[in-house]
């Protein structure tokens, strides 16, 4: 018995800390309830502990999230598929709080369960569950409802079918606006379960009701149901049906709705074909492109080249390419920025000729934007382009941004600037690069912001790992360590940083001849800061070095420095012998 | 909608005036306890229009800390600047010289208890079952209605009953929490007033009421219901009976699979709080029916207790006051207006919001209008109404842009006969009329039709459909017009009336001085307009000033602007040279019961209730 005791004893503090004050550990214990339910073994679970987590329903939001969760994945240890109908009682308390985090997780986690139930178990457990949602007093239950009618209808017998399928469209005409908008959102879920006959009777009149639905908030979730019912339903009904509507939505008084339009219309055109996508949606999508409103707009402008890509070349360079132009002096900056960020990807829809042409004009007036974002954008995406164009034509607009993005006077557009070097500095080859990059990257070193110093540090070690070390060698470490002189010691103690980052990319050859001596030299620096940095550094130096070396010109400069008057130098010093020492020992 | 009934008995005639009975009063404070809000100050030498007055308000506060308002009055006594606009920088410099002298005066107004208690927000629910008060001192109290509860059921089905006629509304004191605390912002150097500016109630959901209270800067959503986890724990914790581990009794892990409570002696440690132990891990052998002898904690107490928790906390959106909050009929946003900026937000987000309405020119010397109100439309979730210092209201459809600056109707005053006609002196005319103007309240009505809109003199009901000028006139305090330049030197002039509309529309009530309320009716041809006053006999002051509704531009000139004469002994403030009117004592915040005639209104620190 006495045995039992040791394993036991965590499992029992976890349970009783199940109802303990702290939250923090209610929270663990929850996260850890298929422990206990293991514990507790199947029949106990199933009998004692599913019922006291019902119960257990006013708990912090934080809490019952939790709990959600975790019933989600509990089939196994109540005992397999057959007894899965006792995880619905509490899923379903949890179905109804105010939380709505707390209420999308139970609804997942009953999708879950009912997708692994028995068709009967669904029939005597799940359906009735969801009708009682449906009929719930308070909208949150009516709301979570609607996420569970796919689950639950397949397997319903006919008439129930009838009634879930009326349920949902009352739950489409319910009084609350939530409820509206939860099962506008589901609609196309529930739609895809529902047999074709159905499907244009009742979903598409539930469907109609929605587009006319007086609150904006609830249109514009049915155009999201456009996308998806279009899907599913023949072409010719999705023409007949939802491409109507959706034309109407593009042109709606709302830019909500034409900026969800905006958002989902490439996804339309694969449903209803190449005719109509040509005679209306292309249409629509020109119109959205030139709307008055920035936000329809941007999100017109993000999907140009999805929507490209499903068009033929002629038809885009005939109807977008006019309206993409416009967009690229577009008086909205986030306009601009956004098609800056997708218009790369045009260049291999539209094929050479054409980006040459007419693509090519347009990337350079963005990459001269006053705006650094769009001339980011653009800089980021910008293999996509060499692949069509060739970098050599690029190269000579591309370089002039980048040495103006390179020396912005926002810190935040250098830094990125910095980050995409390594990136750039493959697409454009070692030779562009040392011609034109080189001295950037050095400059860099010595910004104003340390945020920048640091990033050029790190650029440099990624630069010496694509290029190698031989070319780092002739082209990074001579300026790094010309700089190690530098005056100011902030700069002095870039160096060092950058030293230590590059050391194991170099190897332990270059480290001991060339970088070892510029950091030894550091340690007599009269700045404190510097010499703890340098033993810090001599720290991470020790295992490239021969041990000999190590011996021999690292300790004795450490020991030294173990002397210092100040009191940081001291024990950072220290703290490197121990290194040393340990390194020592263990060899 | 309740009582509607009215308007479909008699279509034709206007309803007969309502005869108000005092129906509760809460928190009425004993006679001789006046509360005097508001000193007389020294008259200012310059023409200050709201703009101005609220320039200085900002520079006081970023300047000394303080948000007090009456601080920020003196100033143009002590600075020398001749024109109107002044850099913020020397309003600055002249509140912190300003700081000295009156922070005596301060510190007795803010110690001083009763002020905290001044009243500063009422709002009845939808249902109307339940009514919010807010008050300078960050509380928001909550009453229910006690008439209709015994009925039990649910909220729907109370919202649906019918009352009987003889009874009228009776609320009691359910809970109070505090909402706000005073806060102090170290960046800017502000001191921010834990004071509830606005309270808005929300969809109700769980049986449990949820609202949005706000300051000059945070708004705060809140939720009242019987919570009996986080309260009673101490209470509930100590009553969780057959823990595992109970400090002082044994373990039961005596391996018996019963529910006794068999304790074999194995004297344990505490609960493991501080003990780091390791859970067993996966290849612990579990035999098949688990280990019986772990049992759950049992909690035996069922007790709640109704208690407030804060939900959410929309914070730093605002650099100016926030002066209205009104949520949406789509369920999940609302809106905050400060002096300058509209933000939308959504009640599940409260990191984020966006801006709708921006007013703030480039260069601040350029302002001369600020947001005073806005509101949601009741039905249609894309529409709101701001009002703004120069007596005008703005209707604004969310569906045209993102940013709403350009405006959807522009109705506003523009007719001449809106202005007074007689002024008191040659020259005054300029002085009052943009103050005077400014709106200091707008309510849509419920039928979504029309808005109401308080200036400082006059009530106005607004036709959606028809900017060109307001369907109805009504004057609340004529006989305060000859007093204006009084009412200037004490800045009296820049309280802020709220007003109301039954829920029928027919008719519509705002406050006034000396704790006095005006209801007019807005039937077409009807010319009801009751005088009362917040106390026990609310119709004591009932003076029938004889004040029609104008309708047409014409009538407005035929308003009898006669002095208000007292009507007796009991009424001494009320003098006929307006000496002595009582300025201190102001009923600025009021509400209507949604379905009933039924008001509630605030005087200082007390909740008088009035039925008819």
């Amino acid at each position: 018995m006495s045995t039992m005791e040791e394993p036991l004893y965590p499992i029992a503090v976890l349970i009783d800390e199940l109802k303990n004050d702290d939250i923090q550990l209610r929270l663990n214990s929850i996260r850890r309830l298929s422990t206990i339910a293991r514990a507790l073994g199947e029949e106990r679970t199933r009998k004692e502990l599913i019922p006291f987590l019902s119960e257990n329903n006013d708990d912090d939001d934080e809490v019952l999230l939790a709990m959600a969760e975790e019933l989600g994945v509990f089939i196994p240890y109540v005992g397999g598929v057959e007894y899965a109908h006792v995880l619905l009682p509490p899923l379903e308390t949890l179905c109804t709080v105010e939380e709505t985090c707390v209420r999308d997780k139970a609804v997942e986690s009953l999708c879950r369960i009912g997708s692994q139930m028995r068709e009967t178990d669904l029939v005597d457990w799940f359906i009735p569950l969801v009708k009682r949602l449906a009929a719930g007093e308070w909208f949150t239950a009516r709301v979570s409802s609607c996420g569970l009618f796919h689950i639950a209808y397949p397997s319903a017998p006919d008439m129930l079918k009838t009634e879930l399928r009326s349920i949902y469209s009352q739950l489409c005409q319910d009084d609350m606006p939530m409820v509206r908008r939860s099962a506008a959102s589901n609609l196309g879920k529930f739609a895809a379960t529902v047999e074709p006959a159905h499907l244009k009777t009742d979903i598409m009149s539930i469907f109609e009701d929605l587009t006319q639905d007086d609150q904006d908030s609830v249109r514009l979730l049915a155009v999201e149901g456009c996308a998806a019912l279009g899907k599913l339903l023949e072409p010719q009904d999705c023409i007949a049906h939802i491409l109507p509507v959706i034309v109407n939505f593009s042109q709606d008084k709302s830019w909500r709705v034409r900026y969800m339009v905006a958002n989902q219309l490439y996804e339309l055109c694969e449903a209803v074909g190449p005719e109509p996508t040509r005679t209306d949606l292309v249409p629509a999508y020109v119109r959205l492109l030139r709307d008055n409103e920035a936000e329809v707009r941007i999100a017109a402008a993000g999907k140009v080249t999805k929507f490209c890509r499903i068009l033929s070349p002629e038809l885009a360079i005939q109807h977008i390419l006019p309206c993409v132009k416009e967009l690229s002096s577009d008086s909205s900056q986030h306009v601009r920025s956004a098609l800056a960020s997708v218009i790369m990807g045009m260049a291999p829809v539209l094929g050479k000729d054409a980006t040459i042409e007419q693509l090519l004009p347009i990337f350079l007036s963005l990459l001269k934007d006053e705006f650094p974002d769009v001339r980011l954008n653009i800089i980021s995406k910008l293999d996509q382009v060499n692949q069509v164009i060739g970098i050599d034509l690029l190269s000579q607009s591309l370089l002039p941004a980048i040495v103006e993005l390179a020396e912005d006077r926002h810190w935040r557009v250098r830094l990125a600037i910095i980050e995409y070097i390594p990136l750039l500095s493959s697409q454009l080859g070692v030779g562009f690069f040392d011609d034109k990059l080189g001295a950037l990257c050095m400059q860099w070193l010595q910004d104003k912001v340390y945020s920048i110093r640091d990033a050029a540090a790190n650029n440099l070690k990624r630069l010496a790992e694509e290029f190698g070390p031989e070319w780092a060698m002739q082209h990074i470490i001579p300026q790094v360590l010309e700089m190690s002189t530098n005056s100011h010691y902030l700069y002095r103690m870039t160096i060092l940083h950058a030293v230590s980052l590059l050391a194991p990319v170099m190897g332990s050859e270059i480290t001991c001849s060339k970088l070892l001596p510029v950091v030894i030299n550091a340690s007599k620096d009269r700045v404190p800061n510097i010499k703890f940095n340098v033993a810090k550094v001599l720290q991470s130096l020790i295992p490239i070095v021969d041990q000999s070396i190590a011996e021999k010109t690292i300790r004795p400069c450490l020991v030294e420095l173990s002397e210092d008057p100040d009191v940081d130098v001291r024990f950072f010093a220290n703290q490197a012998l121990q290194t040393i020492d340990s390194v020592m020992m263990s060899s | 909608m309740d009582g509607g009934d009215e308007v479909a008995e008699a279509p034709a005639t206007p309803p007969q005036p309502l005869e108000w009975k005092f129906s509760q009063v809460f928190g009425e404070r004993t006679a001789g306890e006046e509360v005097q809000e508001d000193e007389m100050m020294e008259p200012a030498m310059e023409v200050w229009t709201y703009v101005d007055y609220l320039l200085l308000k900002i520079a006081v506060d970023f300047s000394i800390a303080s948000s007090d308002e009456r601080l920020s009055r003196n100033l143009p006594l002590m600075s020398s600047f001749g024109s109107r606009r002044m850099e913020l920088q020397n309003h600055a410099i002249a509140g912190s010289r300003m700081s000295a002298c009156l922070v005596d005066k301060y510190n007795w107004m803010w110690w001083n208890l009763e002020y905290v208690d001044i009243i500063s927000a009422i709002e009845f629910d939808r249902s109307g079952d339940h009514l919010a008060t807010g008050d300078r001192g960050g509380r928001v109290v909550l009453f229910e209605r006690t008439d209709t509860k015994d009925h039990g059921g649910s909220r729907r089905d109370l919202e649906r009953m019918d009352y009987p006629i003889s009874r009228h509304p009776e609320f009691r004191y359910k809970t109070e929490f505090q909402s706000h605390e005073p806060e102090f912002d170290y960046l800017k150097s502000l001191e921010i007033e834990e004071k509830i500016n606005k309270i808005r109630w929300c969809q109700a959901a769980n049986g449990a009421l949820f609202l949005l209270s706000t300051n000059d800067k945070t708004i705060k959503y809140w939720k009242v219901g019987k919570e009996p986890y986080l309260e009673v724990q101490e209470k509930k914790v100590k009553k969780i009976s057959e823990m595992n581990m109970d400090p002082l009794k044994a373990v039961g892990n005596g391996g018996i699979a019963s529910s006794s409570n068999s304790n074999i002696g194995k004297q344990c440690l505490a609960n493991g709080g501080d003990k780091s132990y390791d859970l067993p891990s996966n290849d612990l052998s579990i035999p098949p029916g688990g280990f019986p002898s772990l049992r759950l904690p049992v909690v035996t107490s069922n007790e709640t207790s109704l208690m407030a928790r804060c939900r959410r906390v929309y914070a730093h959106a605002h650099d100016y006051h926030i002066n209205s909050i009104s949520n949406n009929s789509d369920g999940e946003t609302f809106i905050s207006a400060d002096d300058l900026r509209i933000n939308l937000w959504n009640l599940e987000i409260s990191n984020q919001s966006f801006n709708i309405v921006d007013v703030k020119p480039a260069n601040m010397e350029d302002l001369t209008e600020v947001i005073t109100s806005a509101e949601f439309h009741p039905s249609h979730c894309n529409m709101l109404a701001y009002s703004s210092s120069k007596g005008s209201i703005r209707l604004i459809d969310l569906r045209q842009s993102a940013l709403c600056d350009s405006h959807a109707k522009l109705p506003t005053v523009t007719s001449s006969a809106y202005r007074f006609e007689e002024p008191e002196a040659p020259g005054s005319r300029s002085f009052f009329t943009e103050i005077i103007a400014s709106i200091s309240d707008i309510k849509f009505a419920r039928d979504g039709r029309h808005i109401l809109s308080r200036d400082y003199m006059t009530l106005k009901l607004w036709d959606i459909n028809m900017d060109s000028g307001p369907v109805a006139t009504f004057q609340v305090h004529e006989y305060l017009r000859p007093k204006l330049c009084d009412l200037y030197e004490n800045d009296s002039i820049f309280d802020k009336f709220e007003c109301c509309l039954s829920g029928d529309g027919l008719r519509v009530a705002t406050g006034s001085y000396s704790n006095l309320f005006r209801v007019f009716g807005c039937a077409p041809g009807g010319t009801e307009a009751t005088t009362l006053e917040a106390s026990k006999n609310p119709m004591r002051r009932q003076v029938q000033t004889p004040s029609r509704p104008s309708r047409s531009l014409s009538s407005i000139t035929r308003v009898v602007r006669r002095e208000q004469s007292p009507t007796g002994a009991e009424a001494p403030g009320v003098d006929a040279n307006g000496t002595s009117f009582d300025f201190t004592t102001k009923l600025l915040h009021l509400a209507w019961h949604p379905t009933e005639n039924s008001i509630a209104c605030a005087a200082a620190n007390s909740l008088y209730m009035y039925y008819a």
